[in-house]
């Protein structure tokens, strides 16, 4: 054999390496297809954002709405929707918070901080899987609001970007839960507490009832909470009646830059959290 | 690496709310053995165990593995153990192969090497039938078999076994110390802890019996049990023999005083443990015209360390099923 080529640089040759992703993101992978993996195993774990949101959307539309006015006029079947989609996903973290408790309490966690893995994967994988079942839950609210009239009046990039914000703030509501997940102990407490929370942050919205009709200090709660910014947002984009649009407050006036400053700000403050107390309790 | 122990821990302190669960523990295990840590329910075995597998900081106290600091350098410890804890830590609606692949990957084995080798621990801890069914359907012990192939899919060169037997009935128990056996042939260090009195004996080649959150006795199984004074042997005369020519020749084999109870027709010594001790004692006991209604040997247990460094039984000695497992 005879050498050909010098190099200017002694020591071994580099050889091509495979492409590897950063460890943290080949292990949220890992964790995320083990979370859908479970999925597929028991698919009933999927009613929160399949059977629960269908169950809303009939008792808003045939129970509660014909008794709710909108101002300005307007289907309340076409209003109802984009509450609905900010209702179905915020629905979906106290199931982030159950799942985690759930690998705590069953030693799972454990196993994962012994193991030279990325601290944040376990988090992140666990969110990154909700987002897809949310995904889910946006298909079966558009499809059942399709089946008792709703409509759109405007055009795909409209409809997408609505879409995307209700999956944004999905997101950030799973990292809290996230969050909820680490400070709680059992399964069955971080299943009532995310009930607790969901209600008022699902009904002191304008999600199904548009807040005019309110209590001068609950329609303040209610124009800045995050889901009203979403449903204002969904409306707005999907040409439904959006009553939001009369109410002179930031929030309501810019519902789409809201929204997305909402998210941000929930991942900013619960993603940081919830990987610092996950560490705390690691090391 | 032949000087490093894999265990080295100095003044370990860790409370809990008003619980010292660790209260000043030293230890010190060299690589390549099977070390127990006995003690009953409470006593901090667990804690030193999270500590040393960083998955708590201490309080006080530090602590190396393999040479790397627990809390300052975690995470390269983290790359070179196994933790098998008390809860099969597994994803009950995963299929076992599953679990093993994803362990797998996550200590940093390619998804190809990790399905290799989940397939060689399936097949090595007899778990291949059901590998592909979800765990939440495995018993007790196929999940503490799957347990512990999880912890030594990434090759660990020290692993932890937390009550590796608890709760698992007595036929599980036995295949699972002859896994633990056979881990320990390999030359891997084991660090073992158990409530269970013959479960240290049988497995560990060094004990540290741990209560209240320090190590109050070390050694192995064979220097505790000398230190409460090794065998005796006991020998019940028939009626009318002369029970001082017994004693005579009894104390021919005895390490210390011979005890002699004319009422029972008992004679009872310390003996040396030795292979053909009891058939000499019998020998000469023949050899004098002595006859003899029975004999018996006790050998001491670990539960007679126990009870003579605190004064008081541990709490495994109550375990019948257990407890018949080893009879």
């Amino acid at each position: 054999m005879t050498t050909s080529t010098i190099t200017a640089s002694p020591g071994p040759v580099a050889r091509p390496r495979p492409i590897r992703l950063p460890w943290a993101i080949r292990d949220t992978i890992v964790l995320t297809k083990r979370s859908l993996a479970r999925i597929i195993n028991e698919p009933e774990t999927l009613m929160d954002v399949t059977i629960q949101p269908v169950i809303f959307v009939l008792l808003f539309a045939y129970v509660f709405g014909s008794a709710i006015h909108i101002p300005g006029g307007g289907n309340y079947h076409e209003y109802l929707i984009g509450g609905m989609l900010g209702m179905g996903l915020a629905g979906t973290f106290p199931g982030t918070a159950v799942g985690l408790v759930t690998d705590m309490s069953t030693g799972l966690i454990d196993r994962f901080k012994s193991l030279p893995m990325s601290r944040a994967a376990v988090l992140a994988g666990r969110t990154v899987a909700d987002l897809l079942t949310q995904m889910i839950g946006v298909v079966v609210v558009c499809g059942v609001g399709l089946a008792i009239g709703w409509r759109v009046h405007t055009g795909p990039g409209d409809v997408l970007a609505a879409l995307g914000l209700a999956l944004l703030v999905g997101y950030a509501f799973s990292w809290a839960g996230a969050c909820l997940g680490m400070v709680l102990r059992s399964p069955e407490a971080a299943q009532q507490l995310g009930f607790i929370l969901f209600l008022p942050l699902t009904f002191i919205s304008n999600a199904f009832v548009p807040t005019q009709g309110m209590p001068a200090w609950l329609r303040t709660v209610a124009n800045w909470n995050p889901l009203s910014a979403l449903a204002a947002s969904c409306r707005h984009l999907f040409g439904n009646p959006n009553p939001a649009a009369a109410v002179h407050v930031w929030p309501m006036q810019h519902p789409e830059l809201a929204v997305v400053l909402w998210a941000a700000g929930i991942i900013a403050v619960f993603a940081p959290l919830s990987v610092r107390l996950y560490r705390r309790k690691a090391l | 690496m032949e000087d490093t122990p894999a265990i080295e821990a100095e003044g370990l302190a860790k409370r809990f709310g008003k619980t010292n669960a660790l209260a000043g523990l030293d230890l010190r295990v060299p690589q390549g053995s099977v070390y127990g840590l006995l003690g009953p329910n409470g006593a901090g075995k667990t804690t030193a165990v999270r500590v040393l597998a960083t998955l708590i900081r201490p309080d006080a106290g530090s602590a190396r593995v393999l040479g790397h600091d627990v809390v300052a350098d975690a995470a390269e410890v983290r790359r070179h153990i196994g933790l098998t804890g008390q809860y099969a830590a597994l994803d009950a609606y995963l299929t076992g192969r599953a679990n093993l692949v994803m362990i797998g990957e996550l200590c940093r084995l390619s998804r190809g090497e990790a399905k290799i080798r989940a397939d060689e621990l399936l097949e090595r801890f007899d778990l291949t039938g059901a590998a592909g069914r979800a765990v939440k359907t495995y018993s007790g012990g196929m999940r503490r078999r799957l347990d512990l192939a999880a912890s030594l899919i990434g090759r660990p060169e020290l692993l932890f076994l937390d009550e590796p037997t608890t709760g698992l009935d007595l036929r599980s128990r036995t295949v699972l110390w002859d896994i633990i056996r056979g881990l320990a042939a390999e030359g891997r260090t084991l660090l073992l802890t158990t409530q269970y009195l013959e479960e240290a004996d049988q497995l560990a080649d060094h004990i540290a019996v741990v209560d209240a959150g320090r190590v109050i006795a070390e050694g192995t199984p064979d220097q505790l049990k000398a230190s409460v004074g090794g065998e005796r042997i006991e020998i019940t005369l028939t009626p009318g023999t002369d029970i001082a020519a017994a004693a005579a020749a009894v104390k021919a084999h005895a390490t210390g005083p011979v005890r002699v109870d004319s009422q029972l027709l008992k004679v009872d010594a310390p003996v040396s443990a030795t292979a053909g001790m009891t058939t000499a004692v019998v020998r000469t006991l023949d050899e004098a015209g002595i006859e003899v209604d029975s004999i018996t040997v006790h050998r001491p247990s670990l539960n007679d360390v126990f009870l003579s460094l605190t004064g008081r039984a541990a709490e495994a000695e109550t375990d019948q099923d257990f407890e018949g497992a080893v009879a």
